[in-house]
């Protein structure tokens, strides 16, 4: 759900721009904090893996197509911080570089997709592992949030959608939900995948907050 | 992560973007769709603002369309890795001074 160019009124993209701008700097200033040696190179490991996912379109009903956000399944492995600037950085690129998202739109988008996507996305998987207490619990909250995640950002998109005059809130909302609920599945599974995964092979890349900052 | 592992990542990642994306769906997106069906899709048609290089994830002067996306990917997927590896650097050299 990159906003191309055009879809934002300036009131709206200037105010996105503006509360990304914001995140980013508390993002950046958190993430000098907390971040611990072995999560730098997985920084660039899930920059690269996010970048090469969302180029993987998956059909979804009646002639749509979706793909992965990534916000929850970097989250879960760099912390929100770390991720949100991960997140911010392939949003750059790709408009940047491959002309996938408006200039203009470059802050709404890493404002649905890297603050509220990603963090967001990450507080719902915090509530769900309290919530879940089985084994189970970091996948099914993983799926969860991803899901919400989706949903989150796609409803953002629609209300700066419906203030920038595209679409009245009441068409523009229920059309833009209704289409992520399929793709926030597809988001959901793949990040489960990766997860399962990660817990397999390396179990302790997975985020924990508990863990000192600096050892 | 070792060396080893942060190669492999890479591989997987290249793979995914070289030789899987070809064959990614090239329906409308989520955002795309609806703003086809609400009839506000023209709007973001205008000409764009500033000039990509690779605009779309196909890579210029490349006769074939899916080699030139896979060039776009393997070019994406590393610029993606160094960049933020470079961040991530900097970001963690403050803390490596205090101690």
């Amino acid at each position: 759900m990159h906003i191309p160019d055009g879809f934002l009124s300036t009131p709206a993209w200037v105010s996105t721009w503006v509360l990304s701008f914001g995140g980013l700097a508390y993002c950046v200033r958190k993430t000098k904090e907390v971040l611990q040696d072995k999560v730098v190179p997985l920084m660039g490991v899930m920059a690269a893996f996010i970048f090469a996912a969302q180029m993987l379109n998956f059909p979804v009903l009646g002639g749509t197509s979706g793909h992965l956000l990534g916000g929850v399944l970097a989250a879960i492995l760099l912390g929100p911080y770390a991720a949100a600037i991960v997140l911010s950085c392939v949003l750059i690129v790709q408009c940047i570089v491959f002309q996938d998202g408006g200039l203009t739109a470059l802050g709404a988008n890493i404002f649905n997709m890297s603050i509220i996507g990603t963090m967001g996305g990450y507080c719902v998987y915090l509530l769900m592992l309290r919530i879940f207490n089985n084994n189970k619990k970091v996948l099914i909250a993983a799926g969860i949030a991803a899901w919400v995640s989706v949903m989150c950002a796609s409803g953002l998109c629609a209300v700066e959608l419906a203030l920038s005059g595209m679409s009245p809130f009441k068409v523009v909302l229920p059309a833009m939900l209704f289409v992520h609920a399929f793709i926030g599945i597809g988001e959901a599974i793949i990040t489960m995948l990766v997860i399962s995964f990660v817990l397999k092979v390396r179990p302790d890349l997975i985020y924990n907050t508990r863990e000192a900052p600096h050892e | 992560m070792s060396k080893k592992e942060i190669f492999v990542a890479i591989i997987i990642a290249l793979f995914c973007a070289v030789i899987l994306s070809p064959f990614a769906s090239e329906s409308p997106d989520g955002l795309e769709k609806v703003a086809e069906e609400k009839s506000f899709i023209e709007q973001g048609e205008r000409e764009p603002i500033i000039y990509a290089p690779v605009p779309d994830y196909v890579f210029p002067w490349i006769k074939s369309e899916g080699m030139a996306t896979a060039t776009a990917g393997a070019f994406g997927t590393l610029i993606m890795f160094f960049l933020v590896y470079g961040i991530a650097r900097m970001l963690k050299r403050p803390n490596a001074k205090k101690g």
